[in-house]
């Protein structure tokens, strides 16, 4: 059994629970994935699958070796690749659904922040700032950033304004609310990284519970 | 992907509703679970607003009871809804009642729509 899924962020919705209670959702349409390859402990010193997103995409936008690696596997191109864990049976060609989750199973969700641009020190790492006025003339400035003669330079790592988002973000120990097989749908509770379309990764949480 | 949201709604919009609106008297039954068991409590007043699209619309009821004012807000897709019958039509000017908080007896009524 492969232990993950690839999908794209469909949006944020809400759904009523039985109970009446409204729960927000993302809605992520996943899979199918098609494995095409298989890395072995011997070959490859780990084991893994790979899984491609089954998309439609132009086969003109491939190169000649991304071409001979799908050829091999005896699959259409896909845009996404990832390596993914699994254990049991796995095989080149095997198709995976978001029917290996269950509503109730925590799961971890990968994706890629939306990307923020140039951020001071109060939005990108939570510092406090200032008082706006009381004739406070220090307002969102990063403050001291080091002491004088000795060291004479600045720390490495010294928090400071720069690119924010963007980057590789992990939620962990999300449920899931509901699947829809027929429409590839899964829905998260809560919210997943990455604006609409964005890829995302869904495996088992890695310390959470399965199943209701 | 826009598509996709879209029907994904529609799965939680699909219910009739009667249609009603602000100014209107409404009865709403509601579905409660005490313990194990479930009965059906009837809420009975004027709508004084109604907002939100899609799955998140809702609106406001309000009535006087024992002398005292209460409104409740319900999600208009809520499965605790089991029907909404409209009592009344009535004539109004504007989209949110909230001015009827302020009035009392006599002044706090709505005069029924004059059908066209």
């Amino acid at each position: 059994m492969i232990h993950g899924l690839i999908g794209k962020k469909v949006g944020m919705t809400q759904v009523f629970a039985e109970d009446g209670s409204i729960v927000p959702v993302t809605v992520i349409q996943a899979g199918p994935c098609l494995v095409l390859q298989k890395k072995t402990a011997e070959k490859d010193g780990y084991d893994a699958v790979q899984v491609g997103l089954v998309e439609k995409m132009s086969h003109r936008a491939l190169t000649s070796p991304m071409r001979g690696h799908f050829e091999k596997a005896g699959a259409n191109p896909c845009r996404t690749l990832v390596e993914l864990p699994y254990d049991g049976e796995a095989n080149v060609g095997d198709r995976i659904a978001v029917d290996i989750f269950k509503p109730g199973d925590s799961i971890d969700v990968v994706g890629r922040s939306k990307g923020k641009g140039f951020q001071g020190v109060v939005k990108r790492h939570g510092f406090a700032g200032g008082r706006e006025s009381h004739g406070s003339m220090f307002h969102r400035a990063p403050g001291s950033i080091g002491a004088s003669a000795f060291p004479s330079r600045v720390m490495k790592g010294m928090r400071m304004g720069g690119r924010m988002g963007g980057s590789q973000v992990t939620v962990k120990n999300l449920r899931i609310a509901k699947i829809d097989p027929e429409n590839n749908l899964i829905y998260i509770r809560g919210a997943v990284p990455g604006g609409r379309n964005s890829v995302v990764v869904l495996s088992f949480a890695q310390n959470g519970r399965r199943g209701e | 992907m826009a598509e996709i949201m879209k029907l994904v709604e529609a799965q939680q919009t699909n219910r009739e509703m009667p249609d009603f609106g602000p100014g209107d008297t409404i009865r709403v039954h509601v579905k409660v679970k005490e313990g194990d068991k479930e009965r059906i409590q009837v809420f009975q007043g004027i709508v004084i607003s109604r907002r939100g699209g899609g799955t998140r619309e809702m609106f406001t009821v309000r009535k006087i009871s024992s002398g005292i004012g209460v409104e409740r807000m319900f999600p208009l897709y809520s499965p605790t809804i089991d029907k909404i019958e409209v009592q009344r039509h009535g004539r109004i000017r504007r989209a949110k009642l909230y001015y009827l908080r302020n009035l009392k007896g006599k002044a706090a009524r709505i005069e029924e729509k004059r059908k066209a």
